[in-house]
């Protein structure tokens, strides 16, 4: 369908919507772009929700997750938001500190996370695992860690920490396996390193054009080569040190004026319906996995036998100094 | 009175103050909505400064090199004709047109690790070589201003009337004479204005910096910027840095207008340009060499972006086509914007007793950082609607505004010498106000305000940094789609919209600019 804006249609949109806020309550929801867009999990989650819930169902875009949580903070207490969906446990605690997320009330769930899940005040809706992804058909000898990463002469793309929730990622992934040594680490990659890329899209664009023989991104890659494109020639390699999980979630505002309808949407988010669409949309792992299994295909991924994950306070702390030592490393 | 032309009129002094109070609100009220909204004046640290040296240095390196290329590259265009002459001028624009995710890929498979240059190198056994680092930064701005270096200097050949190099033809002039005598003037015009214009705009590079630069080691001011509202939370730091850029921006601004010396080559009868000067086997030889090498530096990665995209581009899907149509809309309502701002802006600044400080706020919206403006704004208008409502209008404001830098460069020094040539005659006729508009204004600038327009058309449809702000799932634009692409892994369907993205870009700079050009 195209979309072409005429009187017309500015009218009638206009009066569809007033018409709409009339007789349906609005809950707004902030998330980052990818989640919103046409081939993300957004409109799909909308439809089901909608279909229940008696109300007008806004995405509010944006950016990436750092710029959800840095709108909603920028707006405080006066925000339009009624939930926010897709921070990272990296950005939790900063979110918490701002006082203005308010407890859940979603319950026990029984969570298919690979570490232990509690938390009063965010529900996590899909998880996945970072990983360097490779191509089979070109690249034969797999480092197992990060040692034989920074040994080998493989090339690999990946993404800004400053900039990018995924780079940030590889900052703890690289603190947590190995705590003082880390700097030393990544001295020792920086050879490796083609470039440092603003976000995922660019940094997988430039692996996919052949730029690097690996990239940073997640174990689940591969999924989407394999069932979108019937293309096998994607694969993560495993690292001995286990890989640092990405946990995504969503919360209540406190200040929200639809508090019942936030609650249901938060009931809803690890609900199958919500669930069963994260898979081949956003490429994750759903935190509670559907009935009927993960996809055909996902049984080919790499499944990590060691997770790692800094607790939200965790992460905080070690935040700025990481930064540094990376920075450093990568300076020289 | 006879010897001087008349000041500038109440009426345009009241326009034209109008539009340069809107660009400094433009520029400073987000500024000022950011620090505002901060808690404390931060202190810049040494990474901020080592961050400031880097963005300082590859700028300055990337408008001298683009400049100093651009001239050579500019004069032979200027004095050869040749069948295609008008679609190679035109194509050579193309990369400043470019949306940056879009010219990186097409650079990057020319001479990335696996582009085609490597590919050679290593066909002939010789080793790789990496174009990341502070080397490619450069590059890849001399890709981006190199079209906009000889565009602007090819206007300034343009400018110069048909009857000089007849005289200087008639005088036996070679063309070191030529070249001291009509040339030289001409880049004294030109070149400081342009010089600082392309400094600028390499000032607040962000993302090709990054992506080229190889690390941390390539951080850029404007980076640091987004760190401090992303990362660190921190608007204070933000504002702070945001103030960095636009002093410098009207420090290098006053320096390039008091560097800059008008022409005066008085007017012409505006008949075609034969240079006898230039017919010459050498002359013509390196002409032909200069031009074949700037075509394949600029043309080779556009090629490598519709070799990509081609294949994709019919089956796109249907929200993209959506979004290029609203594309559309928003770069023709932001080109009537910024050519009605800048042309009163325009006329006042190169009326006698111009306005210098107009000239100087023209500039500042190229120091302006996206995210600084975006931010701004946002925390303006948002008691007045809600964020999706304000996403189009805001966009158009802000993608006239950014591209008011560009209008001026073009228009002002037809402006100038316009009023040098016809000023005097139109006001001992008594002409003024609209007659004067119709009569003379428009038709002597109709070449600049065509390529303007272009310009700003085209730079608006590229536009990603300010929308990404503000947009819903509802109001995508043609660039956010294709980074929404690319986020779901649709690197074909994404080759395809960028592809797509060129293609309009190009057609709609091309429309304007001809339609200025008229059949020169």
């Amino acid at each position: 369908m195209k979309t072409t804006l005429s009187v017309p249609m500015i009218a009638g949109c206009l009066i569809a919507s007033v018409a709409g806020a009339e007789d349906r309550p609005v809950l707004t929801v902030y998330t980052y772009d990818s989640f919103v867009s046409d081939w993300g999990p957004g409109p799909k989650v909308e439809a089901a929700f909608e279909a229940t819930c008696g109300c007008d169902l806004k995405f509010v875009a944006p950016g990436d997750g750092a710029a959800v949580l840095a709108r909603v903070l920028l707006e405080g207490q006066s925000t339009e938001a009624d939930v926010v969906l897709g921070l990272d446990t990296n950005l939790t605690s900063r979110a918490l500190a701002s006082g203005l997320f308010a407890p859940h009330a979603a319950g026990d769930v029984a969570y298919d996370l690979p570490v232990e899940w509690r938390d009063d005040t965010f529900v996590p809706f899909d998880w996945g695992w970072f990983a360097f992804v490779y191509d089979k058909t070109k690249t034969d000898t797999v480092p197992a860690d990060f040692e034989a990463l920074a040994a080998s002469s493989l090339k690999i793309v990946i993404e800004d920490p400053r900039s990018s929730t995924p780079g940030l990622g590889l900052l703890y992934w690289i603190k947590a396996a190995y705590g003082d040594r880390a700097e030393g680490i990544w001295s020792g990659l920086a050879d490796n390193i083609v470039t440092v890329t603003p976000g995922w899209s660019e940094a997988y664009g430039l692996f996919l054009n052949g730029e690097a023989d690996m990239v940073l991104s997640y174990t689940t890659s591969p999924a989407y080569h394999l069932i979108a494109e019937s293309d096998d020639s994607k694969a993560a390699a495993p690292f001995s040190e286990g890989h640092y999980l990405q946990v995504e979630v969503a919360a209540k505002l406190k200040g929200t004026d639809q508090p019942a309808l936030a609650d249901a949407f938060l009931a809803f988010v690890t609900s199958e319906a919500f669930q069963s669409v994260i898979p081949e949309t956003n490429w994750m792992y759903p935190a509670v996995t559907p009935a009927g299994g993960l996809p055909k295909g996902f049984e080919t991924l790499i499944r990590p036998e060691k997770s790692l994950l800094f607790s939200a306070d965790e992460a905080v702390n070690l935040r700025d100094a990481a930064l540094a030592e990376w920075q450093t490393a990568l300076s020289r | 009175m006879a010897d001087r032309a008349q000041p500038v009129s109440l009426g345009l002094r009241l326009l034209s103050g109008g539009a340069g109070a809107a660009l400094l609100a433009f520029v400073l009220m987000p500024l000022i909505a950011v620090i505002a909204g901060a808690e404390g004046w931060p202190r810049l640290g040494p990474q901020d400064w080592a961050a400031l040296r880097f963005t300082l240095s590859q700028a300055a390196l990337s408008a001298g090199i683009s400049v100093a290329l651009g001239i050579p590259v500019a004069r032979a265009l200027a004095r050869r004709r040749f069948p295609g002459r008008g679609l190679l001028v035109t194509l050579l624009g193309a990369p400043f047109l470019l949306p940056v995710i879009v010219a990186v890929n097409g650079l990057l498979a020319i001479f990335g690790r696996g582009g085609l240059v490597n590919d050679l190198l290593a066909a002939f056994g010789q080793d790789r070589v990496s174009v990341y680092g502070f080397g490619g930064v450069v590059l890849a701005h001399v890709f981006f201003n190199l079209p906009l270096s000889v565009r602007l200097l090819l206007q300034g050949w343009a400018a110069i009337p048909a009857e000089r190099f007849r005289l200087a033809a008639s005088l036996g002039f070679a063309p070191a004479d030529v070249a001291r005598h009509l040339e030289w003037p001409m880049l004294r015009a030109l070149v400081p204005g342009l010089f600082a214009t392309i400094f600028l705009i390499c000032l607040t590079s962000f993302a090709v910096a990054l992506t080229l630069g190889g690390g941390p080691r390539a951080t850029t001011v404007e980076l640091t910027i987004y760190q401090a509202f992303r990362f660190d939370f921190d608007l204070g730091r933000a504002a702070a840095l945001g103030l960095v850029q636009l002093v410098l921006c009207a420090a290098t601004a006053l320096l390039a207008a008091r560097l800059a010396v008008p022409s005066a080559f008085g007017a012409g009868l505006d008949r075609p340009v034969e240079r006898w000067d230039s017919s010459g086997r050498l002359i013509r030889g390196t002409d032909a060499g200069l031009l074949g090498a700037a075509s394949l530096f600029l043309l080779a990665p556009l090629a490598a972006v519709v070799a990509g995209g081609l294949p994709h581009l019919f089956d796109l899907p249907a929200p993209v086509w959506g979004a290029a149509v609203r594309s559309v809309q928003v770069a023709a309502v932001s080109t009537v914007l910024a050519l009605g701002l800048a042309l009163p802006i325009a006329l006042a600044v190169s009326g006698r007793g111009g306005a210098r400080w107009l000239e100087i706020a023209g500039m500042l919206p190229l120091a302006t950082s996206a995210l600084v403006a975006g931010t701004g704004f946002f925390l303006l208008l948002r008691g007045l609607a809600g964020p999706a409502a304000l996403a189009l209008p805001v966009t158009i404001g802000l993608n006239a505004m950014m591209a008011l830098p560009f209008v001026l460069r073009a228009v002002i020094p037809s402006a100038r010498d316009l009023q040098a040539d016809y000023g005097r005659l139109a006001d001992s006729l008594g002409m003024g106000g609209l007659a004067r508009l119709r009569i003379v204004t428009l038709p002597r600038l109709r070449r600049p305000l065509g390529f303007a327009a272009g310009l700003t058309a085209a730079l608006s449809m590229g536009d990603l940094g300010v929308i990404a702000l503000f947009a819903d799932e509802d109001h995508a634009t043609l660039p956010m789609q294709l980074y929404r692409l690319m986020g779901a892994y649709r690197t074909e369907d994404a080759a395809g919209a960028a592809l797509l993205l060129l293609l309009l870009s190009l057609g709609i700079f091309w429309l304007f600019d001809k339609g200025g050009r008229g059949d020169a």
